[in-house]
């Protein structure tokens, strides 16, 4: 291995981690209280106002794609940023590329929230945006996949580290993904609708292929990536096994693919495809618990961390959340599981689990660990940091207790049958079975929303800190360089 | 060329395709677990991240193997 000695920031763009940095954290508090105030709509149907712009159906999309594209993406960025230029031991390959990724992806996500707000959407989950903003996303992620192999082809460490290869097969299987699922024609050029290039049945499978490797590579692979190496070095000790990563690594590239379809179970699909989709998804789970055991147990030797810092405790938590989704993924891929489980509010318990408790928690576990280090500071508060986990985890516990009993009260409501062999109860008599856990979730967010803006505050204060000593530090060497 | 015929039906290359895919990943475990020597060159790249480390990360790394 090739050892460079560290030789300050000018080494290495960290001003384009920064702002990525900033931006992930503004992104979180937007996209999750736009997910409060639409869980409340659920609650508390009032504050929908009667108006289409307040209503569930437009700001949905804003908040998935504000906490996914808007927080977790730019997370991403700027970790991959960071990780590639410290473990490659060299520069990014261009500046001005990067700066560009910066403001296309920004522009591409306040586009994205706008158009949703005036009713543009291709109702596609996850992939809402029309043709113009896929364009732009095309451009800017082919962009930053150039920048990312260009800046590893220059490396000066000859192997490539395990987390980069995470991050890489995020940018490239997330190109292929974005491409194929938004093939549309759009209905003229100066206008935002389009009609996807597939139909029926085979469009439910190549947006459910995109959907789940969403969730596969960009929710998983990259955050895996951040995990290979916010973990070793918050922990201050290397990965458990690095062969167990590389392991790790390559079933998920292949396995992952072939799981989307068990998103549509019991439909119109060839049942082959679904099951062939399930048996995989449980073989899946082999992976991904050796993966979380590889990251938990780097650990070892050194568990007393737990009870002393709570950034260490962001991430195996996360990690325990990662075990936790990936066990419950494959069941409820499983016919008769699904059977109970589609289409009820036990699906957004599952997403969420994953969403706020892995790639939430190591987000936020990464970003504290990354932010008082681009500043050349400490954190402002570590006080604020224990508060800010037990507001995420009660939060995620009150959220997904709740969707776990209302989901499967609705399944069975929904397949509830009486002595005649009628439909025992009716719809609406489902929905307001479900209010108390509605309002239960609504407030399990509302846990996790002030979590986030307490760090949102703490990082605040830490970069001004940052800016305060690099200040002092630059002024007491002007005074003794005058005094020479 | 009748030979590429047998290519261009599923029922004969989604089988090989997955031949293809089960022998390599069984060829990437065997590579990863089947030398000691390989073995300890791939565990010694445990420690890339931490080969450039900052002055602030040694404070809180005091503990680092």
């Amino acid at each position: 291995m090739a050892v460079t000695a560290y030789s300050g920031a000018e080494q290495y763009n960290f001003d384009i981690v920064k702002k990525f940095a900033v931006m992930s954290l503004v992104w979180a508090v937007i996209g999750m209280s736009v997910g409060v105030y639409i869980a409340s709509e659920l609650a508390w149907p009032f504050l929908n106002f009667d108006s289409p712009y307040f209503s569930f159906g437009r700001f949905r999309p804003v908040h998935t794609t504000s906490v996914i594209f808007g927080f977790g993406g730019s997370a991403l960025f700027a970790t991959s940023y960071y990780v590639v230029q410290r473990t490659c031991q060299t520069r990014l390959i261009s500046d001005g590329m990067a700066s560009f990724t910066f403001w296309g992806w920004m522009a591409i996500i306040v586009l994205a929230d706008l158009s949703y707000m005036l009713g543009y959407t291709q109702a596609r989950e996850y992939a809402e945006m029309e043709w113009p903003i896929d364009l732009l996303i095309e451009v800017v992620w082919v962009t930053y996949l150039i920048l990312f192999v260009g800046t590893i082809m220059r490396r000066k460490q000859p192997h490539i580290y395990v987390a980069n290869w995470f991050y890489l097969s995020f940018i490239l299987a997330t190109a292929l993904l974005h491409t194929f699922n938004n093939l549309a024609m759009p209905i003229d050029l100066f206008s935002m609708k389009s009609y996807s290039l597939f139909a029926g049945t085979q469009d439910a499978m190549t947006q459910w292929w995109y959907g789940h490797n969403a969730v596969g590579f960009f929710l998983t692979a990259a955050f895996l990536g951040m995990m290979y190496y916010f973990v070793p070095k918050q922990a201050g000790r290397p990965i458990y096994s690095y062969r167990l990563s590389i392991v790790h690594f390559w079933a998920l590239a292949f396995m992952y693919m072939w799981v989307g379809a068990h998103h549509l179970h019991w439909t119109a699909l060839p049942d082959w495809t679904s099951s062939l989709a399930a048996a995989f998804s449980i073989l899946l789970l082999m992976p991904s618990w050796g993966g979380m055991i590889n990251g938990i147990m780097t650990l070892s030797g050194a568990w007393d961390k737990l009870r002393t810092d709570a950034v260490m405790r962001f991430m195996i938590v996360a990690l325990s959340f990662y075990g936790m989704s990936t066990f419950e993924g494959p069941m409820m891929s499983l016919k008769e599981v699904n059977a109970l489980s589609h289409y009820t509010d036990w699906t957004v318990g599952h997403v969420h689990s994953g969403a706020l408790g892995w790639v939430a928690m190591i987000s936020f576990g990464s970003l504290y660990h990354m932010i008082p280090r681009l500043w050349g500071t400490r954190i402002y508060s570590n006080k604020l940091v224990e508060a800010h986990f037990w507001l995420a985890t009660i939060g995620i516990v009150l959220y997904i207790v709740a969707m776990w009993i209302s989901g499967i009260t609705q399944g069975l409501m929904w397949r509830a049958f009486d002595e005649f062999g009628n439909l025992q109860y009716s719809f609406v008599e489902s929905v307001v079975a479900m209010m108390p856990f509605y309002a239960m979730r609504a407030i399990g967010g509302m846990f996790f929303l002030t979590g986030t803006v307490l760090m949102l505050v703490n990082m605040f204060m830490t970069i001004r800190q940052g800016k305060r000593e690099s200040a002092v530090l630059d002024a007491g060497l002007a005074t003794r360089m005058a005094q020479a | 060329m009748e030979w590429l015929m047998w290519f261009a039906k599923p029922e004969n290359t989604k089988p090989l395709a997955l031949i293809i895919f089960f022998v390599t990943f069984i060829g990437i475990v065997i590579y990863v677990y089947g030398s000691k020597k390989r073995s300890k060159q791939l565990e010694s790249y445990r420690d890339i991240p931490f080969l450039d480390d900052q002055p602030g990360d040694q404070d809180d790394t005091k503990d680092k193997q």
